[in-house]
């Protein structure tokens, strides 16, 4: 930052929830058919960040991820691979070593995820680590905690210091906007998170509902949007937790189609962190081509 | 004993407060009313009429309903105390007269009580499908011009101010043509009560010839005749797309014999409806 | 090479390259209602007594598609014969339609809005092809809310004792009504429902240029068992509406239109003492102050202004915007103006769609040029328009003047005018300034300055942080030369009842 960042700058224009939802709604209804159709599932595909964040995960889960994230339909070759497979710190090597070279890259989330109550030299430690481990990119929480007691300096300071320590890695800030509740309170923390240096805002952990609905991401578009026009830094939107269909991720393509343009419509600018999103893309796209529906037991379930 | 020469009073108009002499500097000699000289109203004591209740209307039209109440119940008490002589301005048959001042007090204080109740009479609060407040309030249409009835002189002019009144409008009237005199007398009441100035303005002149100005002055914004519907006025109304309502001629409305509830209010309010989003 | 002077925008782009760009990654196909599950005849007549007839003249008069400048169909052009024959059908139905049983004449409104809401699509594709709205429009706002109308006036039809307590309504008996083009079937159920439940018989006249919808309603009417002249509808131009209102045995008149024709329709009914609503134009202000949500602010502006092209009545026409916010605001506006999907209004993803006739596009032509003569500052959206059909651009002045034509007179299509104020006495004054009183629009966050706000707006509707929200519950009309009377909710009842004690109508 070339001026330092003072409380006045975490003060934000109010947000209308009605008229937010409403805006959202509409766009939802947007059809979208046929070529442009194929066109957004195959976007959507590569958009994917795909999950597992289960304490029972294991290597051998994550290594089938990842191969379905490389190599999402085997004998459709024209569906591309995922953006990245994203899991606990402890399996990032697992991961890393299954995607070297692939363009699919690892990500990692950190500090003290899902609930970020841990110390800071904790989390910045276990972000270290899991860049080590080859993570190219960290999906950390804020502190909801010091954020609802007005301390909105620490949580931007803490933003600050991961970002320090994630070096070359890419840094998502998950708001955790369920827990947030109000679209005055979303639209502040994105403001905290973009000054302080992110490079995605991301909705939720997928722990907590509700995780990403259509008009937190509409907010959270206009957020960067409106940043970038004042910076010129393009900040990526990460909308995760409760997509299942590709319905709702054509949807929520039309977001950023119509709020924030073709800068946002690649994976570099926009994610969708979904475990079980990808089989419906691709019953959808196998349903297009084939012109018949499809059954979800033909769809490998890793 | 009777050869002390009295004082007579002079019948002028009543405009923004002020007794003006019309500024025709004409007079006529009313047919029911004593033979005195009353100053007869012009198509320019109507404009500045108009202009005083224009003037008027935001600071009566913004009291709160209890103030308003409050000043015309005052104007009740006013009118109370001055009996006699109100009786003497109605002439005619004394037991009469004096009916006719009971019957406009009791308009009076009828519609002293109505305005803090307009906003749950005529007001509500609307179920809409959708996250939001919705209800709807009602405002004074604006400047409302009366042409009051012959007779009852001053029951007649009272029936048709005091809704008006009660709805937050001001008022610019023409008072009737047969006997000016109570209703002129009316506005010496006003001055005394705590009627704004402005509220209430009182011309005296010929309805042949006023009637045509109140219809198509475009600052008024609705008119209240005493009488059937008539083409002329009416018409000319319409350029203006003025609210005009007549009240017919049937005596009993001239008292409360059957109480008007809001029917005689509700012509001359606006209904506002607003809306707003309900969120956390 | 030239060293033509650019103009100061385009040097901003290129010094900056912090521009957003659309439509190059992921273009939209095309995605248009299919329209196999419903017919067009080739031709309509009245809908007088429960039956379709041609006109006594034989008169008829082509309806078209304003997308393509197809021929869609023709109807009757009823003449004075027609009316008269319509409002006698209207006077033997009224009193047995009167005498029925609150309760019964309560379930045929309902049953009308259920058949509505079953054949949603069907009245959603005819609106948009007679009309030149857009798909969604009709489909989202338009059909469901004519069916809400029925369904809520439905509930009323028992329940008229609890509306005016002591008033004793009494039904008026025929009602004459005559509609606008702009909502065709939304209009044409605002004046049927309450006037039915409140006891009185119909006839009414839709718009030259969108009589279709209305005439499918008549079937809906006959589907649902409605005795035979209880409502009866009569196409034809203006000759036809002005029969009807002036026709001596129409007991009471209804009318949405402009302004002009209101006042028209006022002096012809003088002497008579009918009662007589009117729903005329407006030039509806749209108040944004310095503490506003912006974002929903600017989607406010957009549905106030070109929702159905700006065919509507209380569109917010007047952008008043407190000066501080002013660049910010129209910049942002600018954007999402640009992202106004205009074309085929059959296509689902249409934001936009034509408008409704060759006169009206004239006239939008006329008013806007009157803006670029005067001085304002204009801009419009850079989008494609279809070849053939009546289309006009998204637009908004900027540094327009209250004296502008363009800040006084109704365009009736989608042109914004941009004032600035710089405090909250300035927004009413300006705001107030004109001789309509319609609607009024008011974005801030602060609670106690909206109602302080609002209630100094003389306007009958007053949207706060939302802006063209309609229901049936809502009463709906205008304060001065917006016209008078109400519709929607207990209030709209009033115009449909003669209550014990009232004063007489003009």
């Amino acid at each position: 930052m070339s001026s330092p960042v003072t409380p006045s700058d975490f003060r934000v224009p109010p947000v209308d929830q009605v008229a937010l939802e409403a805006r959202a709604a509409e766009l939802a209804s947007r059809s979208i058919k046929k070529d442009s159709k194929r066109q957004g599932l195959l976007m959507a595909v590569a958009m994917t960040d795909l999950t597992t964040l289960e304490g029972k995960d294991s290597p051998g889960k994550v290594r089938a991820l990842c191969h379905k994230a490389l190599h999402p339909q085997p004998d459709a070759p024209e569906v591309p691979h995922v953006a990245a497979v994203c899991v606990y710190p402890d399996l990032v090597a697992v991961a890393a070593e299954t995607l070297r070279g692939s363009g699919v890259a690892v990500a990692s989330v950190a500090t003290g995820f899902p609930a970020g109550r841990t110390d800071l030299s904790l989390k910045l430690e276990e972000t270290r680590r899991a860049v080590a481990a080859g993570a190219a990119e960290i999906d950390m929480v804020i502190d909801r905690g010091a954020f609802h007691a007005g301390q909105f300096g620490q949580v931007f300071d803490e933003i600050g210091q991961i970002k320090e320590a994630c070096g070359e890695a890419h840094l998502k800030v998950i708001l955790e906007t369920g827990e947030l509740r109000t679209f005055d309170a979303i639209r502040r923390a994105c403001r905290i998170a973009l000054l302080a240096g992110a490079d995605f805002l991301k909705t939720s952990t997928g722990k907590v509902a509700p995780a990403s609905t259509m008009p937190v991401v509409l907010l959270m578009l206009e957020c960067a949007r409106d940043y970038y026009l004042e910076t010129g830094r393009v900040v990526g939107v990460k909308a995760a937790g409760g997509i299942r269909t590709a319905k709702d991720a054509l949807r929520y393509l039309v977001l950023v189609n119509e709020t924030c343009g073709d800068l946002w419509l690649t994976p570099e600018r926009f994610r969708f962190g979904a475990s079980t999103l990808l089989n419906d893309l691709l019953m959808q796209l196998r349903r297009l081509d084939t012109g018949t529906y499809q059954r979800p037991e033909d769809f490998s379930k890793d | 004993m009777s050869d002390r020469v009295e004082v007579r009073k002079t019948y002028k108009l009543f405009v923004g407060g002020k007794f003006p002499r019309s500024e025709s500097g004409r007079s006529y000699v009313p047919a029911a009313a004593g033979g005195v000289n009353v100053t007869r109203g012009s198509r320019k004591d109507l404009r500045d009429a108009v202009t005083a209740a224009r003037k008027g209307l935001p600071g009566w039209s913004q009291s709160t309903g209890y103030l308003q109440g409050q000043i015309l119940y005052r104007l009740a008490e006013m009118l109370e105390t001055r009996r006699r002589s109100m009786v003497d301005e109605i002439g005619g048959g004394p037991a009469e007269a004096d009916a006719e001042v009971t019957a406009a007090i009791d308009t009076i204080t009828y519609y002293a009580g109505l305005p803090d109740k307009l906003p749950s009479l005529l007001g509500s609060q609307n179920g809409v499908s959708g996250p939001f407040f919705n209800f709807s309030t009602v405002e004074p249409t604006g400047v409302i011009g009366v042409v009051a009835p012959d007779a009852p002189a001053l029951a007649g002019l009272m029936a048709l101010v005091l809704p008006l009144l009660a709805g937050g409008n001001t008022v610019v009237a023409l008072v009737s043509e047969a006997n000016p005199l109570p209703g002129l007398a009316l506005g010496e009441l006003l001055a005394v009560s705590d009627v704004p100035a402005g509220a209430v303005n009182l011309l005296a002149g010929k309805r042949e010839e006023l009637v045509p100005e109140f219809a198509a002055h475009r600052d008024l914004d609705g008119l209240l005749l005493a009488g059937a519907p008539a083409a002329a006025p009416s018409a000319a109304a319409a350029d203006s797309v003025k609210r005009v309502r007549y009240a017919g001629a049937d005596a009993a409305q001239w008292s409360l014999a059957a109480p008007p509830g809001v029917a005689w209010v509700e012509p001359f309010v606006e209904v506002k409806t607003f809306w707003h989003p309900v969120a956390p | 090479m030239t060293d033509a002077p650019k103009l100061a925008s385009e040097r901003a782009a290129q010094a900056d390259p912090r521009t957003l760009r659309f439509g190059e990654t992921w273009a939209y196909a095309a995605a248009p209602e299919g329209t196999d599950h419903f017919e067009i005849a080739e031709r309509y007549g009245l809908f007088i007594d429960g039956a379709f007839a041609d006109a006594a003249q034989g008169a008829t008069l082509d309806t078209l598609n304003p997308a393509s400048e197809e021929r869609l169909s023709s109807v009757a052009c009823g003449g004075e014969a027609d009316v008269d024959r319509a409002v006698a059908a209207a006077r033997r139905a009224q009193p047995a339609w009167a005498g029925l049983p609150a309760a019964e004449r309560g379930r045929f409104l309902f049953r009308i809005a259920r058949l509505l809401q079953e054949r949603a699509r069907e009245f959603a594709c005819l609106e948009t092809l007679d009309g030149g709205k857009p798909i969604r429009e009709a489909r989202d706002v338009d059909v469901p809310l004519a069916a809400a109308h029925f369904f809520y006036h439905a509930g009323w039809a028992d329940k008229l004792e609890l509306a005016f307590p002591g008033g004793r309504p009494q039904p008026l008996g025929v009602v004459g009504q005559v509609i606008p083009w702009n909502f065709p079937l939304l209009m044409a159920a605002w004046k049927i429902a309450p006037a039915l439940a409140c006891g009185n018989t119909v006839v009414l006249k839709p718009a030259e240029t969108t009589p279709l919808t209305a005439l499918r309603l008549a079937e809906v009417l006959v589907q649902a068992g409605l005795p035979a002249g209880v409502v009866n509808i009569v196409t034809g131009d203006g000759t036809t509406g002005a029969a009807l209102v002036r026709h001596p045995g129409v007991d009471k008149v209804a009318f949405t239109g402009s302004t002009a024709v209101g006042k028209e329709i006022q002096r012809a009914l003088a002497g008579s003492g009918k009662p007589l609503t009117l729903e005329l134009g407006g030039k509806a202000a749209h108040i944004v102050l310095d503490d506003a949500s912006i974002d929903q602010a600017v989607e406010g502006i957009v549905r106030g202004i070109f929702f159905n092209q700006g065919h509507v009545c209380c569109a917010g026409s007047r952008l008043l915007v407190q000066e501080s916010v002013h660049d910010l605001l129209v910049e942002k506006l600018r954007r999402r103006v640009e992202r106004i999907r205009v074309g085929n209004p059959m296509d689902k993803n249409t934001d936009m769609g034509a408008i409704n006739s060759r006169a009206q596009l004239e006239r939008i032509e006329a008013l806007v040029a009157s803006g670029t003569d005067q001085g304002a500052k204009l801009y419009q959206s850079s989008c494609a328009l279809p070849d053939r059909g009546y289309w006009f651009r998204p637009t908004f002045f900027t540094e327009v003047s209250q004296s502008h034509r363009i800040a006084q007179e109704e365009i009736f299509g989608p042109v914004l005018s941009v004032l600035t104020f710089r405090t909250p006495d300035e927004a009413i004054e300006k705001a107030n300034n004109t001789p309509y009183g319609l609607s009024a629009g008011v974005w801030t966050d602060k609670g106690s300055r909206i109602l302080w706000l609002a209630a100094r707006l003389r306007a009958g509707v007053v949207w706060n942080n939302t802006f063209n929200r309609f229901d049936p519950g809502s009463p709906f009309g205008g304060f001065r030369e917006s016209g008078f009377g109400r519709e929607g909710g207990r209030q709209g009842l009033r115009g449909y009842v003669q209550l014990d004690g009232e004063l007489l109508g003009a």
